[in-house]
C-alpha cells in the first residue's frame, strides 16, 4: 500500500526550478531515503509533500488526502523531523512533549501518558527538567525525533537526521530509527551520508537537479549502477600508473589526488600492483557511495 | 479555535516569568504617569473638566496598551518566528499558518490588555477612575490591543531583519502617541492633523477611555467602535496574507 504518492511534480524559484517533474512512491513499511547533493531539491521535495509549500504543478497524495488541499488533516498522522532543531527554546524537555501534543489537540492525560515512554525513547529519561539550551546535539535531535512522535504517526519524515552528529550519536539515531521500522512505522528520510542511507534504507532515490535520476534498494544500485570492485589510490606514483590502469580495467576515473579503478574482474589489477611497492592502495567493494559520485558527479555542490 | 494552542503556548511561557514580565510592561507607562501626571498636573488646574492626572491615566491606558500589543506582535513575535523557528515546528501539526497569525494576534491582545487593565487598577486604587463606568473601558482596551497586534503582526510578517521595526516605531507609534490626545486634548490640534489622527486607531481608543474613566458615556461610541473593529479585522487579514506568502514560499 502506498502512503505516500507523488506525481510530475514541479516547484520554482524565481528562474530556478528546483523541483522538476518528479514522481515518487512510498510503501507502507519501508524506510525511503532521498539522496542527493546540496541543493539537489531534497528538503523542497519533503515541504512539497507535507503540503508546507505548493507546487506550481503535479499532484501528491499523502496518507490518501491530496496535498496541499487537505494537508492538515493528512498531518495528524504525521510526524516530522526537520534539518534544524526548532526545538521550544522557552520551555524545558518535557514541556516540549507537552505544549507540542496540544498542537495536535490531544487531550492533556493523553499528552502526559505518553511523556514518560517518549523520554525513555530519546534517552532522557531523568532530564524533564532540563532547558533546551543545556542539551547536547545528540540530545537535541533525539528529543526532536521523540517529539514528532508524540501523535503515534504513521509516516515520519526526517530531513537529514543525523547532520552534524558525532558517530556516537549518530549510531544511537540510527538505531531508534530501526526500531520505529520494526514498529511498522514508516520512514522517509533526506540525507547524503551514503553509510546512513545503506544501513537504514529498503529503498533508495538519487536525486540531483530537480529530478529522480536511479531508484531501487541500496543492493539493486550498486548491481545497476557500478562494478563491484574498487581500487582506489592516492600516492606520488599514480601519474605513471593510471595510464597503465587504463588497459586493465574497463572504468578509471580521477579526482584531486585520487584514481579509482572499478573493476568487474579485478584480478589483473590487482597482480599488477603487486610489483609496484611504491604504490598504496585500497581494494573494496562498490558502495553505494561509488553510484553516487558515479550519477551526480565528482564536481563540488554548494 | 485551533488557534488556541498557539495562544495557550504563548501563555505557558509568559506564565513562567509573569512578575518580571508584568513589571516590565507597567514600569515605564506607571513612571510616566505619575511623573508627568504629578508633576504637569500640579502647573494645570484641570483638563476637559478632569483632573491633568485623570486624564493623563485614560490617555496611558491606551498608550501602554498600544505599546504592549506592538511590542509582542513585532518583538516577540519575530523571536518565535524567525529567531527560534517556533512557527515552523507548530506547522508540522495539524494547524495552519492563519492559525498561528491568528494566535499569535489574539495573545499580543491579551498581554495588551493585561496592561491596560492593570493601569486601570492603579487609577482606581489612587481614586483616578472612580465611576463604575470604568468596568467599560476593559472590552475597548482588549479592542485597542486587537488593532495594535494586527498591525504589529504585519510588520512582524514583513520583517527581514530586526531594524525594521524602529521604522515603524519611530514614525508611526512615537507621532500617533503625541497626536492622539494621550498627553493633552487631541481638539487643540491643527484641523488637518486632527483629522489625521482621526483615521488612526489610536485617537478612537482614547475617545472611548477617557470619558468612561472620567464618568461619562462616549459619544460616537459606534464609530469608535467600528474603527477599532476595522483595523483588527483588516490588519488580520493582510497579515494572514502576507504570513502564507512568506511562509508557503
Amino acid at each position: 500500500m502506498s502512503v505516500l504518492k507523488a506525481r510530475a511534480l514541479r516547484k520554482r524559484y524565481g528562474e530556478l526550478e528546483v523541483v522538476s517533474g518528479l514522481d515518487l512512491d512510498v510503501a507502507a513499511g519501508e524506510c525511503f531515503g532521498l539522496l542527493g547533493p546540496n541543493g539537489a531539491g531534497k528538503t523542497t521535495t519533503l515541504r512539497l509533500c507535507l503540503g508546507l509549500t505548493y507546487p506550481d504543478a503535479g499532484e501528491i497524495e499523502l496518507l490518501g488526502e491530496p496535498v496541499p488541499r487537505r494537508a492538515r488533516e493528512a498531518r495528524r498522522r504525521i510526524g516530522v523531523v526537520p534539518q534544524f532543531d526548532n526545538l521550544d527554546p522557552d520551555f524545558t524537555v518535557e514541556e516540549n512533549l507537552l505544549v507540542f501534543g496540544r498542537y495536535f489537540s490531544m487531550p492533556k492525560p493523553e499528552v502526559r501518558a505518553k511523556v514518560p515512554g517518549l523520554l525513555e525513547f530519546a534517552g532522557l529519561t531523568g532530564r524533564e527538567d532540563a532547558r533546551i539550551s543545556t542539551l547536547s546535539g545528540g540530545m537535541k535531535r533525539r528529543l526532536t525525533l521523540a517529539r514528532a512522535l508524540i501523535n503515534d504517526p504513521q509516516l515520519i519524515f526526517m530531513d537529514e537526521p543525523t547532520t552534524g552528529l558525532d558517530p556516537q550519536a549518530r549510531r544511537l539515531i540510527w538505531e531508534r530509527l530501526r526500531r520505529l521500522t520494526q514498529e511498522g512505522k514508516t520512514l522517509v528520510l533526506t540525507t547524503h551520508f551514503m553509510e546512513e542511507a545503506e544501513r537504514l534504507c529498503h529503498r533508495l532515490a538519487i536525486m540531483d537537479r530537480g529530478r529522480l535520476i536511479a531508484a531501487g534498494s541500496p543492493r539493486e544500485l550498486i548491481a545497476q549502477h557500478i562494478e563491484p570492485h574498487v581500487v582506489e589510490m592516492h600516492s606520488t606514483g599514480i601519474e605513471t600508473w593510471a595510464p597503465r590502469a587504463k588497459s586493465l580495467a574497463p572504468r578509471v576515473e580521477r579526482a584531486g589526488d585520487t584514481v579509482f579503478v572499478y573493476a568487474a574482474e579485478v584480478a589483473p589489477v590487482l597482480a599488477d600492483l603487486q610489483d609496484r611497492s611504491d604504490l598504496i592502495y585500497l581494494h573494496r567493494p562498490a558502495s553505494l557511495e561509488d553510484v553516487f559520485l558515479k550519477l551526480t558527479g565528482r564536481d563540488l555542490r554548494d | 479555535m485551533r488557534w488556541v494552542a498557539v495562544w495557550r503556548r504563548n501563555f505557558l511561557v509568559w506564565r513562567k516569568l509573569v512578575i518580571a514580565s508584568v513589571l516590565t510592561n507597567l514600569a515605564d507607562p506607571l513612571i510616566l504617569l505619575f511623573g508627568l501626571g504629578y508633576g504637569l498636573g500640579a502647573l494645570l488646574p484641570s483638563v476637559a473638566g478632569m483632573s491633568y492626572i485623570a486624564f493623563f491615566a485614560a490617555g496611558t491606558l491606551c498608550s501602554a496598551t498600544m505599546f504592549t500589543a506592538s511590542f509582542e506582535s513585532m518583538f516577540s513575535g519575530f523571536a518565535r518566528m524567525h529567531g527560534q523557528k517556533t512557527w515552523d515546528s507548530i506547522l508540522y501539526a495539524p494547524l495552519t499558518i492563519d492559525d498561528v497569525v491568528t494566535g499569535e494576534i489574539i495573545w499580543a491582545a491579551s498581554k495588551a490588555w493585561l496592561s491596560g487593565a492593570t493601569i486601570l487598577a492603579v487609577a482606581a486604587v489612587f481614586g483616578l477612575a472612580a465611576s463604575p463606568l470604568v468596568v467599560l473601558t476593559l472590552p475597548v482596551a482588549f479592542l485597542v490591543g486587537l488593532a495594535f497586534a494586527s498591525v504589529g503582526l504585519i510588520m512582524c510578517v514583513l520583517a527581514k531583519n530586526w531594524d525594521f521595526f524602529s521604522f515603524y516605531m519611530t514614525l508611526i507609534m512615537t507621532p500617533m502617541t503625541m497626536i492622539s490626545g494621550v498627553f493633552f486634548p487631541a481638539e487643540q490640534l491643527p484641523k488637518p492633523v486632527l483629522v489625521f489622527a482621526q483615521a488612526l486607531p489610536l485617537y478612537h481608543g482614547v475617545e472611548l477611555v477617557r470619558p468612561l474613566v472620567a464618568g461619562r458615556v462616549p459619544t460616537d461610541i459606534g464609530l469608535h467602535v467600528l474603527v477599532l473593529l476595522a483595523y483588527a479585522a483588516a490588519g488580520t487579514a493582510i497579515a494572514i496574507m502576507f504570513a502564507r506568502r512568506r511562509f508557503s514560499a
